[in-house]
Protein backbone atom coordinates (compact mmCIF):
# COMPACT_ATOMS: atom_id res chain seq x y z
CA UNK A 1 0.00 0.00 0.00
CA UNK A 2 1.77 3.19 -1.11
CA UNK A 3 0.13 5.38 1.52
CA UNK A 4 1.50 3.33 4.40
CA UNK A 5 4.87 3.08 2.71
CA UNK A 6 5.06 6.87 2.33
CA UNK A 7 4.09 7.34 5.96
CA UNK A 8 6.91 5.11 7.16
CA UNK A 9 9.38 6.67 4.71
CA UNK A 10 8.69 10.26 5.76
CA UNK A 11 8.37 9.55 9.47
CA UNK A 12 11.66 7.64 9.25
CA UNK A 13 13.31 10.61 7.55
CA UNK A 14 11.92 12.97 10.19
CA UNK A 15 13.11 10.83 13.11
CA UNK A 16 16.57 10.08 11.68
CA UNK A 17 17.17 13.71 10.69
CA UNK A 18 16.06 14.93 14.12
CA UNK A 19 18.35 12.43 15.84
CA UNK A 20 21.24 13.60 13.67
CA UNK A 21 20.48 17.23 14.59
CA UNK A 22 21.43 16.34 18.15
CA UNK A 23 24.47 14.33 17.07
CA UNK A 24 26.19 17.05 15.04
CA UNK A 25 28.91 19.15 16.60
CA UNK A 26 28.63 21.88 13.97
CA UNK A 27 25.38 23.85 14.38
CA UNK A 28 25.35 24.60 10.63
CA UNK A 29 24.84 20.91 9.84
CA UNK A 30 22.24 20.70 12.60
CA UNK A 31 20.19 23.44 10.97
CA UNK A 32 20.39 21.81 7.53
CA UNK A 33 19.27 18.47 8.99
CA UNK A 34 16.44 20.17 10.85
CA UNK A 35 15.23 21.66 7.55
CA UNK A 36 15.23 18.11 6.15
CA UNK A 37 13.18 16.98 9.12
CA UNK A 38 10.70 19.82 8.56
CA UNK A 39 10.32 18.82 4.91
CA UNK A 40 9.47 15.26 5.93
CA UNK A 41 7.02 16.56 8.53
CA UNK A 42 5.27 18.69 5.93
CA UNK A 43 4.84 15.54 3.80
CA UNK A 44 3.16 13.95 6.84
CA UNK A 45 0.87 17.00 7.08
CA UNK A 46 -0.12 16.53 3.45
CA UNK A 47 -1.00 12.92 4.25
CA UNK A 48 -3.14 14.24 7.10
CA UNK A 49 -5.15 16.39 4.63
CA UNK A 50 -3.61 19.62 5.91
CA UNK A 51 -1.88 21.11 2.85
CA UNK A 52 -2.00 24.67 4.18
CA UNK A 53 -0.18 23.67 7.35
CA UNK A 54 2.35 21.81 5.20
CA UNK A 55 3.06 24.91 3.10
CA UNK A 56 3.22 27.12 6.19
CA UNK A 57 5.66 24.64 7.68
CA UNK A 58 7.94 24.95 4.66
CA UNK A 59 7.61 28.73 4.26
CA UNK A 60 7.57 29.85 7.89
CA UNK A 61 9.72 27.21 9.58
CA UNK A 62 12.21 26.17 6.93
CA UNK A 63 12.15 29.49 5.11
CA UNK A 64 12.07 32.05 7.90
CA UNK A 65 12.94 30.64 11.32
CA UNK A 66 15.73 28.35 10.15
CA UNK A 67 17.23 31.12 8.02
CA UNK A 68 17.22 33.29 11.15
CA UNK A 69 19.15 30.52 12.93
CA UNK A 70 21.56 30.29 10.00
CA UNK A 71 22.18 34.04 10.11
CA UNK A 72 22.93 33.92 13.82
CA UNK A 73 25.30 30.94 13.44
CA UNK A 74 27.17 32.70 10.66
CA UNK A 75 27.16 35.98 12.58
CA UNK A 76 28.60 34.46 15.74
CA UNK A 77 31.13 32.39 13.79
CA UNK A 78 31.52 29.81 16.57
CA UNK A 79 31.11 26.54 14.71
CA UNK A 80 32.43 24.10 17.31
CA UNK A 81 31.45 23.48 20.86
CA UNK A 82 34.38 24.61 22.95
CA UNK A 83 35.73 22.61 25.83
CA UNK A 84 37.09 25.33 28.09
CA UNK A 85 38.50 24.77 31.56
CA UNK A 86 35.27 25.63 33.38
CA UNK A 87 33.64 23.15 31.03
CA UNK A 88 35.69 20.15 32.12
CA UNK A 89 35.82 21.19 35.76
CA UNK A 90 32.05 21.56 36.02
CA UNK A 91 30.44 18.68 37.94
CA UNK A 92 27.58 18.47 35.47
CA UNK A 93 30.04 17.87 32.64
CA UNK A 94 31.01 14.42 33.85
CA UNK A 95 29.97 11.75 31.33
CA UNK A 96 27.68 10.03 33.83
CA UNK A 97 25.33 13.01 33.85
CA UNK A 98 25.02 12.99 30.07
CA UNK A 99 24.36 9.26 30.14
CA UNK A 100 21.65 9.84 32.73
CA UNK A 101 20.05 12.44 30.46
CA UNK A 102 20.13 10.05 27.49
CA UNK A 103 18.67 7.31 29.68
CA UNK A 104 15.84 9.62 30.78
CA UNK A 105 15.07 10.50 27.16
CA UNK A 106 15.00 6.79 26.25
CA UNK A 107 12.67 6.17 29.19
CA UNK A 108 10.44 8.99 27.93
CA UNK A 109 10.11 7.22 24.55
CA UNK A 110 9.31 3.88 26.25
CA UNK A 111 6.77 5.50 28.55
CA UNK A 112 4.98 7.44 25.80
CA UNK A 113 4.88 4.49 23.40
CA UNK A 114 3.62 2.21 26.17
CA UNK A 115 0.88 4.69 27.08
CA UNK A 116 -0.11 5.12 23.44
CA UNK A 117 -0.25 1.36 22.92
CA UNK A 118 -2.74 1.10 25.77
CA UNK A 119 -5.00 3.85 24.42
CA UNK A 120 -8.25 2.36 23.23
CA UNK A 121 -9.01 4.44 20.14
CA UNK A 122 -5.43 4.81 18.92
CA UNK A 123 -5.89 1.96 16.45
CA UNK A 124 -8.69 3.61 14.48
CA UNK A 125 -7.65 4.96 11.09
CA UNK A 126 -6.73 8.62 11.27
CA UNK A 127 -8.72 9.62 8.18
CA UNK A 128 -11.79 7.55 8.95
CA UNK A 129 -14.11 10.43 9.82
CA UNK A 130 -14.80 13.90 8.48
CA UNK A 131 -15.20 15.48 5.08
CA UNK A 132 -11.81 15.60 3.36
CA UNK A 133 -12.75 18.54 1.12
CA UNK A 134 -13.87 20.62 4.11
CA UNK A 135 -10.84 19.80 6.25
CA UNK A 136 -8.18 20.34 3.62
CA UNK A 137 -9.51 23.57 2.11
CA UNK A 138 -7.89 26.87 3.03
CA UNK A 139 -11.34 28.44 2.92
CA UNK A 140 -12.68 26.47 5.88
CA UNK A 141 -9.45 26.95 7.84
CA UNK A 142 -9.65 30.71 7.33
CA UNK A 143 -13.32 30.80 8.20
CA UNK A 144 -12.77 29.11 11.56
CA UNK A 145 -9.59 31.10 12.21
CA UNK A 146 -11.29 34.47 11.75
CA UNK A 147 -14.51 33.60 13.61
CA UNK A 148 -13.91 31.22 16.52
CA UNK A 149 -10.25 32.06 17.05
CA UNK A 150 -10.18 35.74 16.13
CA UNK A 151 -9.24 36.88 19.64
CA UNK A 152 -6.30 34.47 19.79
CA UNK A 153 -5.28 35.59 16.31
CA UNK A 154 -5.18 39.24 17.38
CA UNK A 155 -3.34 38.29 20.57
CA UNK A 156 -0.63 36.60 18.50
CA UNK A 157 -0.17 39.79 16.52
CA UNK A 158 0.61 41.61 19.77
CA UNK A 159 2.94 38.74 20.73
CA UNK A 160 4.83 39.12 17.46
CA UNK A 161 5.11 42.88 17.97
CA UNK A 162 6.46 42.43 21.50
CA UNK A 163 8.92 39.78 20.31
CA UNK A 164 10.12 42.05 17.51
CA UNK A 165 10.70 44.99 19.85
CA UNK A 166 12.34 42.70 22.39
CA UNK A 167 14.68 41.19 19.83
CA UNK A 168 15.72 44.62 18.58
CA UNK A 169 16.34 45.90 22.12
CA UNK A 170 18.27 42.78 23.16
CA UNK A 171 20.42 42.50 20.06
CA UNK A 172 21.20 46.22 19.69
CA UNK A 173 24.67 47.33 20.66
CA UNK A 174 24.85 49.37 23.83
CA UNK A 175 26.20 52.53 22.21
CA UNK A 176 24.82 54.95 24.79
CA UNK A 177 27.13 53.78 27.57
CA UNK B 1 -5.09 3.15 6.44
CA UNK B 2 -2.65 4.50 8.99
CA UNK B 3 -3.86 4.37 12.60
CA UNK B 4 -3.89 7.51 14.69
CA UNK B 5 -1.55 5.87 17.17
CA UNK B 6 1.27 5.66 14.63
CA UNK B 7 1.29 9.44 14.18
CA UNK B 8 1.26 9.86 17.94
CA UNK B 9 4.19 7.46 18.33
CA UNK B 10 6.22 9.35 15.71
CA UNK B 11 5.41 12.55 17.56
CA UNK B 12 6.42 11.01 20.89
CA UNK B 13 9.77 9.87 19.48
CA UNK B 14 10.44 13.32 18.03
CA UNK B 15 9.55 14.95 21.35
CA UNK B 16 11.90 12.63 23.23
CA UNK B 17 14.69 13.41 20.74
CA UNK B 18 14.15 17.11 21.40
CA UNK B 19 14.22 16.53 25.15
CA UNK B 20 17.44 14.56 24.83
CA UNK B 21 18.95 17.42 22.84
CA UNK B 22 18.12 19.94 25.56
CA UNK B 23 19.67 17.65 28.19
CA UNK B 24 22.74 16.49 26.31
CA UNK B 25 23.99 19.36 24.20
CA UNK B 26 26.21 22.16 25.46
CA UNK B 27 25.55 24.65 22.67
CA UNK B 28 22.86 27.31 23.05
CA UNK B 29 22.01 27.22 19.33
CA UNK B 30 21.54 23.43 19.35
CA UNK B 31 19.41 23.69 22.47
CA UNK B 32 17.13 26.16 20.70
CA UNK B 33 16.97 23.79 17.71
CA UNK B 34 15.95 20.97 20.06
CA UNK B 35 13.13 23.15 21.37
CA UNK B 36 11.99 23.61 17.76
CA UNK B 37 11.98 19.81 17.35
CA UNK B 38 9.74 19.50 20.40
CA UNK B 39 7.35 22.18 19.12
CA UNK B 40 7.11 20.37 15.78
CA UNK B 41 6.36 17.08 17.50
CA UNK B 42 3.46 18.74 19.29
CA UNK B 43 2.30 20.26 15.99
CA UNK B 44 2.15 16.79 14.47
CA UNK B 45 0.03 15.63 17.40
CA UNK B 46 -2.37 18.53 16.96
CA UNK B 47 -2.82 17.95 13.23
CA UNK B 48 -3.24 14.18 13.67
CA UNK B 49 -5.86 14.61 16.40
CA UNK B 50 -7.66 17.28 14.40
CA UNK B 51 -7.78 14.99 11.38
CA UNK B 52 -9.03 12.10 13.50
CA UNK B 53 -11.77 14.32 14.93
CA UNK B 54 -12.67 15.54 11.47
CA UNK B 55 -12.33 19.30 12.07
CA UNK B 56 -9.81 22.05 11.35
CA UNK B 57 -9.16 23.17 14.93
CA UNK B 58 -5.96 21.15 15.13
CA UNK B 59 -4.54 22.94 12.11
CA UNK B 60 -5.41 26.34 13.59
CA UNK B 61 -3.66 25.60 16.89
CA UNK B 62 -0.65 24.63 14.78
CA UNK B 63 -0.54 28.15 13.35
CA UNK B 64 -0.49 29.60 16.85
CA UNK B 65 2.32 27.22 17.82
CA UNK B 66 4.27 28.37 14.75
CA UNK B 67 3.76 32.01 15.74
CA UNK B 68 4.99 31.37 19.26
CA UNK B 69 7.96 29.43 17.85
CA UNK B 70 8.88 32.37 15.63
CA UNK B 71 8.69 34.78 18.58
CA UNK B 72 10.68 32.39 20.75
CA UNK B 73 13.37 31.97 18.09
CA UNK B 74 13.70 35.74 17.57
CA UNK B 75 13.98 36.60 21.28
CA UNK B 76 16.08 33.53 22.10
CA UNK B 77 18.58 34.23 19.36
CA UNK B 78 18.80 37.88 20.40
CA UNK B 79 19.63 36.72 23.93
CA UNK B 80 22.22 34.29 22.53
CA UNK B 81 23.85 37.13 20.58
CA UNK B 82 23.93 39.29 23.70
CA UNK B 83 25.46 36.48 25.76
CA UNK B 84 28.04 35.71 23.09
CA UNK B 85 29.17 39.35 23.10
CA UNK B 86 29.97 39.12 26.79
CA UNK B 87 31.72 35.76 26.98
CA UNK B 88 32.68 34.73 23.41
CA UNK B 89 31.14 31.34 24.14
CA UNK B 90 27.95 29.47 23.40
CA UNK B 91 28.35 27.04 26.27
CA UNK B 92 25.55 27.49 28.84
CA UNK B 93 27.97 26.51 31.61
CA UNK B 94 29.98 29.65 30.82
CA UNK B 95 27.13 31.82 32.09
CA UNK B 96 27.07 31.01 35.77
CA UNK B 97 27.32 34.50 37.26
CA UNK B 98 24.38 36.85 37.50
CA UNK B 99 26.52 39.96 37.08
CA UNK B 100 29.77 40.72 35.28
Amino acid sequence: MPETLLFYLFSGIAIVASALVIGQRNPMYSIMLLITSFGALSALYIQLDAPFVAMAQIIVYAGAIMVLFLFVVMLLNAPQEDGAEWDRAHPLRRPGVSRLGALLAGLLIVQLVWALMRATDASTAVNASGDVAAISSVRSVGRVLFTNYVFAFEATSILILVAMVGAVVLAARESGR
Amino acid sequence: MIPLGHYLIVSAILFAIGTAGVFLRKNLITILLSIEIMLNAVNLTFVAFGRAQGNVDGQIITFFVMTVAAAEAAVGLAIVIGLFRHRESLNPDAFTSLKW
